[in-house]
């Protein structure tokens, strides 16, 4: 028999039949007999008081079952995992039910449990809150100033940390410069706006004290260990489960008061309990994404080679932080600011501020996408006002030579190719003729725009000792178990979690490969903690590097162990026996061979066995990389831009990724597509926008712009592996490249347009309104 | 109460609802066809697209009395059986769904578009496809699996 090789075949995924037939099973979709609804009453206000709950008109509403306000419940954190070393960080103190006060537009004060959900909200409505309101401060940079609202005793200035980061000698560098480009950068706040809302069902047995929870999240194990250090709730009585879960994007990594309420409701009353949030819900209490404000100095000479770079960073980080939430605006964001240039000195400060809008957490790229806009955006003026194309200032400042290359940042780049990058981008997508085409337009009074992005980023996230230096409270190995059953076929857990990705085609793909064994023996079981040993989950394209290699390495055990067994049967020596094509055999004798079936059944039986080996066919590895993975490529955008409407249309965009070896491409190719979506609808589309009373304008899909499609163009996608060292697959991570590279490609593309204008930059969201201002401001 | 009959993917059910219940709510809760999603709650995203007597709509925003007498075809109900639909062999085929929560709404919505239009352009296939949200795709493999089952719709039709 010869197995096909699976690695670098665009298979079809085993996932979609069940969701394209209407049968996923999301955690609403979850059929639990007696199950209770709960509705949270939200606070309307983003900073009061609370002076007094009156529940009792809800409790008597027929159908309802029990009203909890915070005066009934525990006061349990929700947490923060991060302790930024260094940076002077104080977590402000945040409850899962507020009791006396509230700092944001959508904090819970109250739950109803009752029949079905028209009966809670019905009864939410009679409970009578009063709020005394307090002053509102919604903006980083009002935040910090003296005598602005103060959201916590003891955090001053509502500095929540105070981070840095240098490389190389920063005043040399300047005092050595000869320009020195100045720009104030805003990143906007994004909604990641996952089509699936959070959802949480909960059923407790009171008879076994086991309790379940169905999450929609991207890491149950992690949710678990949590919920059980805050609730005291045993490790080995939690069971948490993620089925189908409808995209996260970061959003639902982290663990929110909704399931700890869940967990601790559904315990009080002995009864099954579900929450399913409404998307208006989802905008006000599901983490937010980015939000930088921040000040760039970097120094060139006039040749276009750059000298150094400093960076000044506001970070709006909401009412309180959640898991991940003080690393993404520091070692996920500074230590990328090199990007994939030979930068000689850097200096980063980031300071954490706290204001009454919803907390600030990781969404696709996390930190990333906001340090290559800058760089790359910033690169583009420099090219302008110094009258050096965009490409040729790149490639004069690219990192060239051997890898792996230290950069300034601390960051030990495993390998790229940069100008090959992006000499193969400029070729393959035509850079000279669009210029050509751009020009023919010019004359008939159209405004194209080409724009470039270098990226760079860090993923397969990551070493765990590395992780702990940056004060994170886990460690980011992944684990990987494959059993071979008796009869051959297989079941492989792995703790990475698939809400879109399809691990359950890829990973099958791997193991397929590396066993031996037909793709469609292997099943691909994760998203249960009572199933899959541990995991940490899926986030920072982490999946294949990290998870990826765990199932490899296993499988690669049990070829070690099937040759001890393939040897005893065949009276040889297990160093002389090679597995190829599901059959173990001496080599040189082909015809002395044992198929893989007959080995795993002896594995089983044992009856004629090496004395020395356990019997049974299961491995399990934790794998715990000894580098993160250098993603880089290069993005090419083409817009179009209506001077009268200031209205920017996208017309083609090119992706040249060096994402390390591909196992799928289709899905690959597909990651990349909805990156680039996300990082377009923040060049040009999306924005979350508090007023001054902290209340949130973009509260809903008719006021929140998530790309339509008719708001986005078609993609053209390229690979370019450059193999990573840093795990045995040479994979590098898809994730989140197309988020990171795409923005500040459209961005320059868009100044591009208008460089005859004499408009040098635009915050996002480049639209219309904000174009067509920029326009009549130039006039 | 009221109470209704509807005929549900060819079957007849006839239930007690409150009024203001929605038709997503009556098929996810009341007759447990939990393939048509909620999205959103302001009739933006599409997730819940069914079809109700052959035209498409917002099942979060009808009411379960309009249904009344109606038939409905929610997502369970496209393939013949084991056979898949077009759509959703193209979806397959073309990696148009990640997460796949917003693919049952897609699907209903682009099979009223290829019944009013068999042979869509690339630009014709994103206008009928409007009024459905999708965060995972960027659309582009959308775009190609609704193209993907016009052809093979109109080529079984040819034959």
């Amino acid at each position: 028999m010869t197995t096909e090789t699976m690695f670098g075949r665009a298979l079809k995924r085993r996932e979609d039949p069940r969701l394209i037939t209407g049968r996923g099973q999301y955690v609403d979709d979850i059929q639990i007999p007696g199950v209770q609804r709960i509705f949270f009453l939200r606070s309307p206000y983003a900073h009061a008081m609370i002076t007094s709950i009156d529940t009792s008109a809800a409790e008597a509403h027929p159908g309802v079952m029990k009203v909890y306000t915070g005066k009934d419940l525990p006061a349990v954190p929700v947490p923060c995992g991060v302790n930024l070393p260094d940076s002077n960080q104080k977590t402000p103190p945040y409850f899962m039910i507020a009791t006396d006060r509230v700092r944001h537009t959508g904090e819970i004060v109250a739950a109803v449990v009752a029949s079905d959900i028209g009966t809670a909200r019905d009864a939410a409505e009679k409970i009578v809150v009063e709020y005394d309101p307090l002053p509102v401060v919604v903006d980083a940079e009002k935040s910090v100033m003296d005598g602005a609202p103060q959201l916590y005793d003891g955090i001053d200035n509502n500095i929540t940390f105070d981070w840095k980061l240098g490389g190389g000698d920063i005043d040399a560098a300047f005092a050595g410069a000869e320009v020195v480009i100045k720009q104030r950068l805003v990143n906007q706040r994004l909604i990641p706006n996952a089509m699936e809302p959070r959802a949480v069902a909960g059923r407790y047995d009171s008879a076994t004290g086991d309790l379940t929870l169905w999450d929609t999240d991207q890491n149950p194990h992690i949710i678990r260990l949590l919920i059980c250090m805050l609730t005291g709730i045993a490790e080995n009585k939690l069971r948490v489960i993620a089925p189908d879960v409808g995209g996260g994007f970061g959003s639902k990594i982290f663990l929110y008061a909704e399931q700890l309420l869940v967990t601790t409701i559904t315990k009080d009353l002995a009864t099954p309990v579900k929450w399913v949030e409404t998307r208006s819900e989802n905008f006000q209490a599901t983490t937010h994404g980015r939000d930088h404000v921040s000040y760039v100095e970097m120094a060139f000479m006039k040749s276009g080679k750059l000298c150094g770079l400093k960076v000044k960073t506001y970070a709006n980080m909401g009412a309180f932080m959640t898991a991940f939430a003080p690393l993404v605006p520091t070692f996920l964001y500074g230590t990328l600011l090199s990007g994939v240039y030979d930068l000689p000195a850097l200096r980063v400060e980031t300071i954490g501020v706290l204001t009454n809008t919803m907390a600030v957490d990781a969404y696709r790229g996390a930190g990333r996408p906001e340090a290559s806009y800058l760089l790359e955006r910033v690169m583009d003026i420099a090219a302008d006002e110094l009258n050096i194309d965009p490409a040729e200032i790149r490639r004069m400042n690219f990192i060239k030579g051997e890898f792996p290359h230290m950069a300034v940042t601390g960051m030990n780049y495993d390998s790229g190719d940069y100008e090959g990058n992006l000499d193969k981008a400029l070729a393959q997508f035509g850079y000279a003729d669009w210029r050509a085409k751009q020009a023919e337009a010019k004359a008939k009074g159209r405004y194209l725009g080409i724009g470039l992005s270098c990226y760079i980023e860090a993923c397969g996230i990551a070493p765990s000792k590395m992780v702990g230096m940056m004060g994170g409270g886990v460690g980011l190995w992944e684990s990987g178990t494959i059993r071979v059953h008796p009869t051959g076929k297989v079941t492989a857990y792995t703790g990475a979690h698939s809400h879109g990705q399809g691990h359950e085609t890829t990973f099958a793909q791997l193991i397929s490969d590396t066993l031996g064994v037909p793709y469609d023996n292997v099943e691909i079981v994760h998203g249960d903690t009572n199933q899959v040993q541990f995991g940490m989950g899926t986030y920072g394209s982490r999946s294949l590097a990290v998870g990826g290699t765990a199932l490899l390495k296993s499988a690669q055990k049990l070829v070690e162990k099937g040759k001890k067994i393939a040897a005893h049967l065949l009276e040889a020596n297990a160093a002389d026996i090679e597995y190829k094509d599901g059959s173990f055999s001496v080599k040189g004798s082909p015809d002395r061979s044992k198929a893989f079936g007959e080995v795993v059944l002896m594995a089983y039986l044992a009856h004629n066995y090496p004395a020395d080996l356990e019997p049974g066919f299961e491995e399990q590895t934790f794998f715990d990389p000894t580098n993160f993975t250098f993603p880089e490529g290069t993005y090419m955008a083409i817009v179009e831009v209506d001077p009268e409407t200031g209205t920017v249309t996208p017309l083609n965009f090119y992706c040249m990724d060096d994402c390390g070896n591909v196992l799928n491409p289709l899905i690959a190719e597909g990651q990349v597509h909805g990156g680039v979506a996300q990082g377009i609808g923040q060049a040009l589309y999306e924005n979350a926008v508090y007023d001054e009373n902290g209340q949130l304008i973009s509260g809903s899909m008719m006021d929140y712009a998530v790309p339509k499609i008719t708001q986005l163009p078609s993609y053209t996608t390229e690979f370019a592996p450059v193999p990573s060292p840093s795990n045995p697959m040479g994979v590098k991570g898809i994730g989140e490249a197309g988020t990171i590279g795409s923005t500040a490609a459209i961005a320059n593309a868009v100044m591009d347009a208008l460089s005859s204008m004499n408009i040098r930059h635009i915050d996002l969201p480049l639209t219309s309104q904000n174009v067509w201002n920029a326009i009549q401001a130039a006039k | 109460m009221t109470t209704i009959t509807v005929t549900v993917n060819g079957k007849s059910y006839t239930r007690d609802v409150e009024p203001r219940t929605l038709l997503v709510h009556f098929l996810r809760e009341n007759l447990s066809l939990t393939g048509t999603h909620v999205g959103c709650d302001t009739s933006q995203c599409g997730a819940c697209v069914v079809h109700m007597d052959g035209v498409s709509v917002k099942s979060c925003t009808t009411l379960a009395v309009q249904a009344d007498g109606a038939s409905v075809t929610t997502i369970e109900g496209l393939a013949n059986g084991t056979e898949l639909h077009a759509l959703q062999e193209g979806f397959w085929e073309k990696h148009g769904l990640q997460c796949g929560y917003c693919t049952p709404g897609m699907i209903m919505s682009a099979a009223d578009l290829l019944k009013n239009n068999p042979n869509p352009t690339d630009d014709e296939i994103r206008h009928g496809l409007e009024g459905n949200l999708c965060r995972c795709t960027g659309y582009e493999n959308i775009v190609r699996a609704v193209r993907y089952a016009a052809e093979k719709m109109n080529t079984v039709n040819a034959d």
